[in-house]
């Protein structure tokens, strides 16, 4: 029953999919010569205006770049021309060292949160005055102290991915079975032995959940943090070719952003169910 | 002092009520045990039965007071003192053995692998779950989840082992056959237990000495029922004792009727010496008394042969 669902959700998948690339298609194809004009102002403006081709790149221009993307992908020829592996590489180890940080700081953090009311009142405000704060408006001051473009795109990065890991960490903390703890007390576990054996596990899927928010809001800001630092990364890219006016690249990015954020999100889904426990 | 392996002393909980005040839930509370005995608390909700077992199990503190196990006085919790949750409280992230096994290496801190499991494994078995070792609590039946709860109690070799109405989620034939096996574990191991329980038939199954508490707030142990029958009760023919029903009867009517009234009626209670009673002999009269009683306040339920 469940594998005939799949089925039959998979054919409407594809059916939606091959509508979609027909209507693109169709909406974007050249409808013939259009008037006379001189053969050399033809030549200059090309087959949007000779062949009545919209400007909008159709699915099969898309797809023809895109396969030599793909064939090609960590070209190198100067700043302004590198291959979107490349590209996308910068991006994702950006994220991947701001992310990094962020559980590094946030994970002991909130564990320190999440384990003493004292601490977790005494910085409320502060977390609650700091989240809100749009991580791009970090920026100029990143920029400013520490005068590295890059490094200031890792500490955007990290800004905005600690602040659900903190709060869900501080969260899944406190919110352990009285029971459990008092079964590590009743046979004399030690601090340290009981963060280990009985509050990460129980903590884990509540912790976890917040490093899935947190990796889909790094992958959300990245792009918006290169467009501004510039020289290199997928959102740099899409800037770039935005000034090319290569919409068929632009358009390209965009599906490689989201597909690459999906496998983000899908790889911390696995770890996810990794730790949850049934009850 | 050598019979007094268990000694509550004088022991009170508070806590700050409405309006700067102090809520009193017991005060002054002395109880002993003698060792290897099994002793069950019986009282209404909120005469504070599991604030005693949590301060004996050192996860409270008494607000005034202290509690001596083997001559000396308990501070915070102890691996001698092994307590099985009401929920029973296993870890879900880990199999049964692993639950078992957590409480054994925190004993023996320097116990490889094999000898931990061998040790944890003799546990399982005592209580009836082998072949299930590698099983999640999430797998398992409430009665089986309470056996491993029991089963890791046991396993670190307790002075005393605290049960919280362990068998109170648990289906009656479950739960007859879980007071069983604690009973047949308790007096094969000669372990030390102190038990709270609702129910009147469990505690004169299991126990050797029933402490009667009054109502909260304010509760006070009034008095000790020490159990009559004989240690080779068995579950089957406990029913059928000649001083069955005297002890019953005298439990049941402390909780419907005297727990409420104690504090006014009777005014030269010593909680230093509660009165021990031990429910005897003229189990004719108790009944004769229960007939009297009966007729008395339902006349039309005379019985058959005085009515023609």
């Amino acid at each position: 029953m469940t594998s005939s669902l799949r089925f039959r959700a998979a054919v409407v998948s594809i059916v939606l999919l091959a509508a979609f690339l027909g209507i693109w298609h169709l909406a974007t194809r050249s409808t013939g010569a259009v008037g006379n004009m001189s053969p050399e102002y033809a030549k200059l403006m090309g087959l949007t205006a000779t062949q009545g081709k919209s400007a909008m790149p159709g699915p099969l221009d898309v797809g023809a770049k895109l396969w030599e993307h793909l064939r090609q992908p960590f070209y190198d020829n100067g700043p302004n021309d590198k291959g979107l592996g490349i590209q996308l590489g910068y991006s994702i180890a950006r994220v991947g060292f701001g992310y990094l940080l962020a559980v590094i700081v946030a994970i002991p953090l909130g564990f320190l949160i999440g384990m003493s009311p004292l601490i977790s009142r005494a910085l409320d405000p502060f977390i609650q005055v700091l989240k809100p704060i749009s991580p791009l408006a970090w920026m100029p001051l990143a920029l400013y102290t520490i005068k590295d473009s890059s490094i200031s795109a890792i500490f955007v990065i990290f800004i905005c991915s600690v602040w659900p890991m903190l709060l869900n960490t501080a969260f899944g903390v406190a919110a352990v079975r009285k029971e459990w703890i008092n079964v590590a007390r009743t046979l004399e576990v030690g601090t340290v032995r009981r963060a280990f054996t009985v509050i990460l596990p129980a903590a884990a899927p509540t912790i976890l959940t917040g490093m899935r928010i947190s990796i889909g809001i790094a992958w959300l800001v990245i792009v918006a943090a290169e467009m501004l630092v510039g020289g290199t990364g997928i959102g740099y890219f899409v800037w770039n070719e935005w000034n090319n006016l290569s919409i068929t690249n632009v358009i390209i990015a965009i599906l490689m952003i989201g597909i690459v954020g999906m496998l983000l999100d899908q790889i911390l889904a696995r770890f996810t169910r990794m730790v949850t426990f049934p009850e | 002092m050598t019979d007094k392996f268990i000694s509550i002393e004088g022991i009170a909980r508070r806590y700050p009520g409405a309006g700067g005040g102090e809520t009193t839930i017991f005060e002054d509370l002395w109880l002993s045990m003698k060792r290897g005995e099994f002793g069950c608390v019986i009282g209404h909700s909120g005469c504070g039965k599991t604030t005693v077992l949590n301060i004996l199990a050192g996860l409270d503190q008494p607000s005034e007071g202290a509690v001596i196990v083997d001559g000396q006085a308990i501070e915070g919790t102890s691996l001698d003192r092994a307590v099985i949750f009401q929920s029973h409280a296993l870890l879900p992230w880990r199999t049964v053995l692993g639950n078992v096994a957590y409480a054994v290496t925190s004993k023996w801190r320097n116990w490889d692998r094999a000898r931990v499991k061998a040790h944890a494994q003799k546990f399982i078995d005592l209580v009836g779950l082998t072949g299930s070792e590698h099983k999640r609590p999430s797998e398992l039946s409430g009665g089986m989840k309470q056996r491993v709860g029991i089963a890791r109690a046991l396993s670190i070799t307790p002075k005393i082992m605290l049960m919280d109405e362990p068998f109170s989620a648990l289906d009656a034939l479950t739960r007859g056959t879980l007071q069983d096996e604690v009973r047949r574990i308790c007096l094969e191991t000669g372990q030390t237990a102190f038990m709270i329980t609702h129910d009147v038939d469990e505690a004169i199954y299991l126990a050797d000495k029933i402490f009667l508490m009054t109502n909260g707030p304010g509760a006070v142990l009034a008095e000790i029922v020490e159990n009559p029958l004989p240690k080779d009760r068995g579950r089957i023919d406990l029913h059928r004792h000649p001083l069955y029903y005297a002890v019953r009867n005298h439990i049941v009517d402390f909780l419907v009727s005297r727990s409420k009234t104690f504090a006014a009626t009777v005014t030269d209670h010593d909680p230093r010496n509660v009165p021990v009673v031990r429910p005897g002999k003229p189990e004719l009269v108790v009944a004769a008394e229960a007939e009297d009683s009966i007729e008395a306040s339902w006349p039309s339920v005379a019985r058959p042969s005085t009515s023609a």
